[in-house]
């Protein structure tokens, strides 16, 4: 092909001015001052907006976490998220429902298949790069899709149903929507403030090195594949996460979220928040679950907006809401 | 200068969430007591949208017409949703609906598991449910709702009349194809029960995903089992299409028989008369059944878009007839405030109507009317547009039902 | 014992057939898959939808003009392979000097558009689409089953196909030039050969493949905006294992697994949804590049 093609997600080569003061847990300044925004929009949000779409809201923004510190930070574009994200969601609800686990331990079982199901198709999948990875996960993401079509315990079209929401830690009832809430905040913080732990340590650092440059990770010595694989796993387990927290919130488990548009709408909000900056996945999952909640009325018709959102931000806008307001705002979100 | 991009990095940051502050809920339902919301919840671009989609809401609408409600002071207003046939869309819209929209009623809800899961949110919330194109016998079984009735159909009474009249022209051997999801099981465990109480045998049964395309290889299947009829526990396009299928790989030349579990008429109308002569099916109304029905169709025709109603969309129009005349017997502030009060009071009244005639809701929410086993005609014995069925057989309300002791109803119970 | 396995595979027969069948499909939409990204590097996201508009295409000539079955054969693919003409130099072509995977999320948000707009349209039950009268009529009976007249000719029509596509580009001096643009386009662009132009037809000629697989699966599955993608995956799959290295690699592939598919069938139903994506597990960790790739 003609010419030398450019990496994947561009770095931002600006450093904000290191200020002291003002730099919590590894934020640069302009990160800090968005994080305690965040904190804010978490804490008054129940109060303004109905407590459902919100929860929602935050169970995606988790979930295109997850996917962003693989394609943001590893560069490996993986097109079968669902498949982690519909698991841990079906787990989740099964252990609720059957097994009767408490509202926090049946989350965790949902991360639990999420990590195990990263390792079998990361360890199959990381032996292809680019497009080939891209397509194994996708094609690997529809065979779980088949196979929760036809298991018993998915219950088929119908999926899993009236989950009970449950006790937190067996004292605190979830049941009214407030409660909730606080639940999925404090898992959705949880998992953000991980994240952004993993990407500010030596293992983060070697990961951006092998996004950057693959072959020269290797020379000096690391074994890339085992670091790709690591990084795959704990995406794939905070997508479970993210997907048994929907599960519980709504208190169904449906084939939806393990289809292979469910894959790509996570893409999307990553695409459209910035690729490989901290507060973009959130921003995208706000603007895209806040778009689907607010068009649903016009049907199919939210689909096609979505494509052409897609079709923008490849064309036009590749480094996304916060990229390019962080380029213009000359700091690194 | 830099201090101004500063301060837009926040409200940039905000600016994510304002289409959600637009769209506000407008949680202050009308102040008025006497106005009432009814959603109609089904199917509008898929499988199912010519056996309820829009001509639902039609009849619906047509329902609030003939109560008269409005003059005795209560204000009605309909809002229609697409549920694409997927639980979980079908239950977001209803919990906003009811959280934020103020619905009091929900209607039709096409597709079992969609009817299910709507079935314990609106419990839940203390609405009113009045189910008509869902089929699963669990809505008056083991999760049957003080909130919820169940109108016009349901697998029980299809496997009982259309199931029955098979196995008694000798039909002893089966092959399911099947709907995987709660309809489909329903359908097929029912119609077993009523084959082996008869002493035929079930061979086998394949299962299919909603909205299937290509059942060659299904067929294929129930043909390697030698069974003597393929039974199709599904319905809509998933059964044309069956139909359509067996007849190009010529599976009935060798014998063997297609017993269609559930069609409505404007399944007949998409498959032709010529493919689909000669099938039995079992509906609880047929437009050209009596004066009465006649009577309606002719009110009803005009804003249906040349669709013709089938037992689903009657359904439609009797449940909410009947709820509106309870209504106009509670008081439209007291209906409002108590869905399971309001359903019971509708137990408690006789109903009649147009469709379905004059008949009773049971206790655990099942609606008891006539059912009838159709023959579809003939290309040459049909004389008009929609001239579709011969009668065959008229199971009386008392005989056509699970019966209350069979259903593990818990509210019987109690 | 054996007895038994002869059996099995005698009632089974039938199913061995409908998945030659379905492998043509396979075989059509991979050829164009392989055809694309063989001279653009692109995958094509969007291959589904695009056979979808084929299928739509033909519905629409013979419900809105009258135009039939056979015409629509040759029209549908022209058509949709314009509308490709389109998509490639306003869009696709602006990434060539990119990452691959944005032209994957191109033709991805491409693909929503266009299923959306269908759906939109149309709605998602499926219309019904006649085969042509002169392969419609009594199956024919091949002893062991009944096989729809249609089905066999789709079979035929696929090999054909493929056979020619395969010809062109091995034997021909145009296919020539796109093996040798493929290997080094500013050697080939030096040569005076207008490569951007060579692109785009041969991204219209992937694309028109796509509808005529469209056209030939209308009569089968009933025309619907969703009978693409959910068929796209299974192809990449397929692709996978055949490994993007050669035009007869994808047909054989696609043939033979569709064959796999349907010998499934056979012996444990539950796992033929499933059988291509093991397979591809299984390749991947013996032959990372595929059957038929070049590492």
């Amino acid at each position: 092909m003609a010419g030398q093609a450019t990496a994947f997600t561009a770095p931002t080569p600006h450093q904000s001015p290191g200020l002291p003061g003002l730099s919590l847990l590894g934020f640069n300044r302009a990160q800090s001052i968005a994080f305690l925004l965040l904190l804010a929009v978490l804490l008054v949000g129940p109060f303004v907006l109905y407590p459902v779409f919100l929860m929602k809201l935050l169970c995606f923004a988790l979930f295109a976490c997850a996917f962003n510190l693989l394609i943001g930070y590893v560069g490996l574009l993986s097109f079968g998220h669902a498949m982690f994200f519909g698991m841990g969601g079906y787990v989740a609800a099964h252990a609720a429902k059957v097994w009767g686990l408490s509202p926090e331990l049946a989350i965790l079982a949902g991360g639990a298949v999420g990590a195990v199901l990263g390792v079998v198709s990361g360890w199959i999948a990381i032996r292809r790069q680019g497009i080939y990875f891209a397509m194994i996960t996708l094609a690997l993401a529809q065979m779980v899709f088949f196979v929760c079509l036809q298991a018993p315990f998915t219950g088929g079209e119908d999926g899993i149903q009236s989950v009970p929401r449950g006790n937190f830690l067996g004292l605190f009832s979830l049941a009214p929507d407030m409660n909730m809430y606080w639940l999925v905040a404090g898992v959705f913080l949880a998992g953000f403030l991980l994240i952004n732990r993993i990407i500010h340590s030596p293992f983060g650092q070697v990961l951006t090195a092998i996004r950057e440059n693959e072959p020269r990770a290797i020379s000096l010595g690391y074994r890339v594949d085992d670091y790709k694989l690591i990084a795959f796993t704990l995406s794939a387990a905070l997508a479970g996460v993210a997907g048994g927290t929907k599960a519980l919130v709504f208190g169904i488990a449906t084939l939806t979220d393990v289809y292979w548009a469910m894959s790509g709408e996570v893409v999307l909000m990553t695409l459209v928040g910035g690729l490989g900056t901290v507060f973009g996945p959130v921003l995208g999952a706000a603007v895209i679950v806040s778009m689907q909640n607010y068009l649903a009325e016009f049907g199919a018709w939210v689909t096609v907006i979505q494509g052409c959102i897609f079709v923008a931000c490849v064309l036009a806008f590749r480094a996304g809401i916060a990229g390019e307001v962080g380029r213009w705002l000359r700091v690194r979100l | 200068m830099v201090q101004d991009r500063r301060s837009l990095l926040m409200s940039g940051a905000a600016l994510a969430l304002v289409p959600a502050l637009a769209g506000l809920p407008s949680r202050g339902r009308a102040q008025g007591a006497t106005s009432l919301k009814i959603g109609v919840l089904n199917d509008q671009s898929g499988v199912y949208r010519e056996v309820s989609g829009p001509t639902s809401t039609a009849c619906v609408r047509q329902a609030i017409q003939d109560s008269g409600i409005a003059a005795k002071g209560v204000n009605v207003e309909v809002v229609q949703a697409d549920h694409q046939n997927k639980a979980d869309v079908g239950a977001t819209i209803a919990r906003q609906w009811i959280d934020r929209d103020g619905v009091d009623v929900i209607v039709d809800v096409p597709n079992s598991a969609v009817a299910l899961a709507i079935n314990g949110i609106v419990r839940e919330k203390n609405k009113v449910y009045l189910n008509s194109t869902g089929g699963t016998t669990e809505l008056t079984g083991k999760q049957c709702s003080p909130n919820t009735v169940h109108w016009t159909y349901d697998t029980y009474m299809l496997a009982k009349s259309t199931g029955g009249a098979m196995v008694k022209t000798g039909a002893d051997s089966w092959f399911f194809i099947t709907a995987d999801y709660a309809f489909g099981h329903d359908l097929e465990r029912n119609t077993s029960a009523f084959v082996q109480a008869a002493g035929g045998k079930v061979l086998g049964t394949v299962r299919h995903p909603l909205q299937s395309t290509d059942f060659s290889s299904y067929l294929l299947q129930a043909q390697q089992s030698r069974a003597k009829v393929i039974g199709l526990a599904n319905a809509g396009t998933d059964t044309i299409n069956c139909v359509k299928q067996a007849a190009e790989f010529g599976v009935t030349r060798r014998g063997t028989k297609i017993a269609v579990m559930l069609m409505f008429i404007n399944d007949v109308h998409s498959l032709g008369l010529t493919a689909a002569q000669g099938l039995v099916c079992t509906e609880s109304f047929y437009w050209d059944l009596n004066d009465r029905t006649r009577a309606f169709t002719n009110r009803v025709k005009g804003s249906l878009g040349g669709n013709y109603p089938a037992m689903s969309h009657a359904g439609c129009y009797a449940s909410v007839l009947h709820y509106l005349k309870t209504v106009a017997d509670l008081g439209g502030a007291a209906a409002k405030a108590d869905g399971a009060a309001t359903v019971a009071r509708m137990k408690a009244m006789p109903t009649d109507d147009d469709c379905f005639g004059a008949g009773t809701i049971r206790e655990d929410g099942r609606k008891l009317h006539p059912v009838y086993l159709f023959e579809v005609k003939k290309p040459e014995e049909s004389k008009g547009a929609w001239d579709y069925y011969k009668l065959v057989q008229t199971t009386p309300a008392e005989e056509a039902w699970r019966p209350v002791s069979e259903g593990a109803c818990p509210l019987v119970r109690a | 014992m054996i007895e038994d396995l002869i059996f099995q595979l005698e009632l089974g027969l039938p199913q061995v057939v409908l998945g030659l069948v379905n492998g043509a499909f396979y075989a059509l939409l991979s050829l164009g898959l392989a055809v694309i990204f063989g001279m653009l590097n692109v995958i094509n996201f969007a291959h589904g939808a695009q056979f979808m508009v084929g299928a739509f295409v033909a519905w629409m000539l013979l419900n809105w003009v009258g135009i039939g079955y056979w015409p629509a054969l040759i029209l549908a693919p022209l058509i949709v392979g314009a509308f490709g003409v389109v998509l490639e130099r306003t869009m696709i072509s602006r990434l060539y000097k990119l990452d691959h995977l944005y032209g994957l999320l191109l033709t991805f948000g491409l693909a929503l558009i266009i299923e959306g707009l269908f759906r939109n349209g149309f709605g998602s039950s499926g219309l019904p689409y006649a085969p042509p009268e002169l392969l419609s009529g009594p199956p024919v009976d091949l002893g062991f089953m009944f096989l729809p007249k249609y089905r066999l000719w789709v079979v035929a029509a696929a090999v054909v196909m493929s056979l020619a596509t395969w010809i062109i580009i091995e034997k021909t001096r145009l296919g020539a030039y796109l093996r040798a643009a493929t290997e080094n386009a500013a050697l080939v662009q030096a040569f005076g050969v207008n490569v951007p132009r060579m692109m785009t037809l041969t991204y219209a000629a992937g694309v028109a493949l796509a509808a005529f697989a469209g056209v030939l699966a209308a009569p089968i599955y009933s025309v619907n905006p969703q009978m693409g993608s959910s068929l796209i995956i299974t192809v990449f799959a397929v692709v996978v294992i055949g490994g993007m290295g050669s035009i007869l690699g994808s047909v054989l592939t696609g043939f033979g697994l569709g064959l796999v598919e349907g010998l499934t069938k056979v012996f444990y139903p539950e796992a033929s949804s499933t059988v291509i994506f093991v397979i591809m597990a299984i390749v991947l960790l013996a032959r990372p590049a595929g059957l038929f790739g070049r590492a």
